[in-house]
């Protein structure tokens, strides 16, 4: 354990010689994730101003707010594992990392900060520029600001944790796209990236409390923009643990029985 | 010093388990809702022991059970049957006292990342396996001088020929100096040149370090060059364990005689069986028990400028185990 920080070192300095290799590419994968959260702004102002300036109590501003801070929030959270793994074991690439003396998920993580690090100027840049364009408005609380810090690494892990697991599916199917194509979608709805998780109805806002896909992006968000009390703030940082316990007690599980059947039908 | 083998395999085998499906739409509709399973038995209780710092070659045709018993060997696989011990290890455990000591190259499939410089994957490897720095730099110069690394270290590997990108390959694998090396047709789809040059990196790097190696190969120049004792599989079973030498001796019947007579006019088919005749030099095939007498009788019948006797190819005895072995 106590080399990791130099593997991970020495795993940035390659991400950032992988990524640099590809700077078309950062710019068509920078806008197509400013492009998604640009488009549900876009229309729901529209649906704000067309409903006398307010829509559950967000203003076209409010909304402005609410998804230039998801993006970034995004940004810090999201993850590629599932094309990784799909990728490697169909093509038995895995064989290599299992050949290391060293879990693959290091350089999993490695790879994913280091990334996040090299394209997050390029996200402020975008954000500056939305908010000139959309006038955001922002109700700022210092406390909800401090506890957005540690809501945003606990989602960050949480979203982590469990993305790589469904990665894992890749073991049992050849089909992993199929499964990522659920997951987005309920994530795309429960996780707040679709709308403000306030303004959907009851049974999805119950549903958005018990699955971990609000924890993972919406809450850090809905903290940061100062919609929470403080006792929501410390229930969300509670859900996010529990979460975070379940998926590490979970994932040594999946990880070993995914083994297993990769070892078993030819690695 | 003690002589324990490096690699014990004892009863080995592994089986899998894979779907089966007829052509067409019915049979693709009924494998929606019953599955049918199909045992493939890969590699069938094969044994054998391999001496620290030996070099084997493992022969077999495609198919054979080779690349399922390496990966069983290096912990990738896990067995159906049987046991393995590497230095002492289950390798299937994947301790990390043993993903230290071992590797396992495949001509097949590349480990470096591809669009860096193998120079980068290098240090990342250096991190992963603890290489401390000191060591890093003299292993790094050591293959760079044999492999003749130099400037390709700096290119990215997408920049590479296959050679070059092998010889990269084969470095980022022995960079933590492993005692067992594993090579799955190291020298595949490389010019003969290269392919010699990584035959010679090879003895080097079991001399210098006293590695055991264990390496499959359909060339079998790579096989004579490398090997003197082979281990032969066939549809998963053990088919020969020896010397190179004593396969050859076991599985030929014939020899070959080659006389040099000036002209390709006589016939000499009541020798022996005629193979070819160029620029006067005509190739017999003969039983082995007879080599002697019809040499005898070319020589006191025929004008002979010259003769050898032969062997037939090394190509030829494995082909002829692999027929006699499915038969």
């Amino acid at each position: 354990m106590r080399d990791l920080p130099q593997i991970y070192a020495q795993q940035f300095k390659t991400s950032l010689a992988m990524m640099l290799q590809y700077r078309a590419s950062l710019v068509i994968w920078l806008i197509a994730h400013v492009l998604e959260p640009l488009i549900f702004l876009v229309v729901w102002s529209a649906v704000s101003r067309s409903s006398g300036g307010s829509v559950g109590g967000y203003s076209p501003g409010d909304f402005a707010a609410y998804f230039i801070v998801l993006m970034l929030v995004n940004h810090v959270t999201y993850t590629w594992v599932m094309y990784e793994y799909e990728y490697e074991v169909r093509h038995g690439t895995l064989s290599f990392a299992l050949l290391k003396p060293l879990h693959p998920i290091h350089s999993n993580i490695a790879d994913n900060v280091s990334s996040k690090l090299i394209t997050l100027p390029g996200m402020a840049v975008v954000a500056v520029i939305l908010a000139l364009i959309f006038r955001p408005v922002f109700h700022l609380q210092l406390w909800a600001l401090a506890a957005f810090i540690p809501a945003l690494f606990l989602a960050f892990l949480v979203r982590f944790l469990m993305e790589w697991m469904l990665a894992l599916a890749a073991f049992w199917t050849t089909r992993v796209s199929a499964v990522n194509q659920v997951y987005f979608v309920v994530a795309l709805f429960l996780s707040g990236q679709l709308a403000p998780i306030a303004l959907l109805p009851l049974p999805v806002r119950v549903a958005a409390f018990i699955l971990p896909f609000r924890w993972t992006v919406g809450f850090p968000v809905e903290l940061f923009l100062g919609k929470l009390t403080p006792m929501q703030a410390l229930t969300g940082i509670a859900v996010q643990l529990v979460w975070l316990g379940l998926s590490l007690l979970l994932m040594r599980v999946v990880w070993r029985a995914g083994l297993r059947i990769y070892s078993a039908v030819g690695a | 010093m003690s002589t324990l083998p490096a690699i014990t395999v004892s009863k080995l085998s592994k089986t899998y388990i894979v779907p089966v499906r007829e052509a067409g739409v019915k049979a693709a509709l009924g494998s929606l809702f019953h599955r049918r399973k199909e045992e493939i038995k890969a590699v069938d209780g094969i044994s054998f022991n391999l001496a620290p710092g030996e070099i084997v070659g493992f022969l077999g045709p495609n198919g054979a059970g080779k690349t399922t018993t390496l990966k069983m060997l290096s912990g990738l696989l896990h067995p159906t049957a049987g046991e393995v011990a590497v230095l002492g290890h289950v390798p299937w455990k994947r301790e990390k006292a043993f993903l230290r000591q071992i590797t396992l190259v495949m001509g097949q499939r590349n480990q470096l990342v591809w669009d860096i410089p193998a120079a980068d994957t290098f240090e990342l490897n250096r991190a992963i396996f603890r290489i401390p720095q000191a060591d890093f730099r003299r292993t790094l110069d050591e293959l760079s001088e044999l492999l003749e690394l130099g400037p390709l270290l700096r290119k990215p590997v997408r920049n590479l020929s296959l050679g070059e990108r092998m010889k990269c390959e084969i470095a980022a694998a022995l960079l933590h100096r492993p005692q067992v090396v594993f090579l799955d047709e190291p020298t595949i789809g490389l010019d003969v040149l290269m392919q010699r040059r990584i035959r010679s990196f090879i003895l080097e790097y079991n001399r210098r370090y006293g590695a055991t190696i264990l390496l499959t190969s359909h060339y079998m120049a790579d096989v004579e060059a490398m090997a003197r004792r082979v281990i032969v599989i066939h549809r998963g079973k053990l088919l020969f364990d020896g010397e190179l030498a004593d396969l050859v001796r076991r599985f030929t019947a014939h020899k070959t005689i080659v006389v040099q007579l000036g002209d390709c006019l006589a016939d000499l088919k009541a020798y022996g069986e005629v193979v070819s005749c160029e620029d006067g030099r005509t190739t017999l095939r003969v039983p082995k028990a007879e080599t002697a007498r019809v040499t005898e009788r070319l020589l006191a019948d025929l004008p002979v400028i010259d003769l050898t006797v032969e062997d037939p190819p090394i190509e030829e005895v494995i082909e002829r185990v692999f027929t006699q072995g499915s038969a």
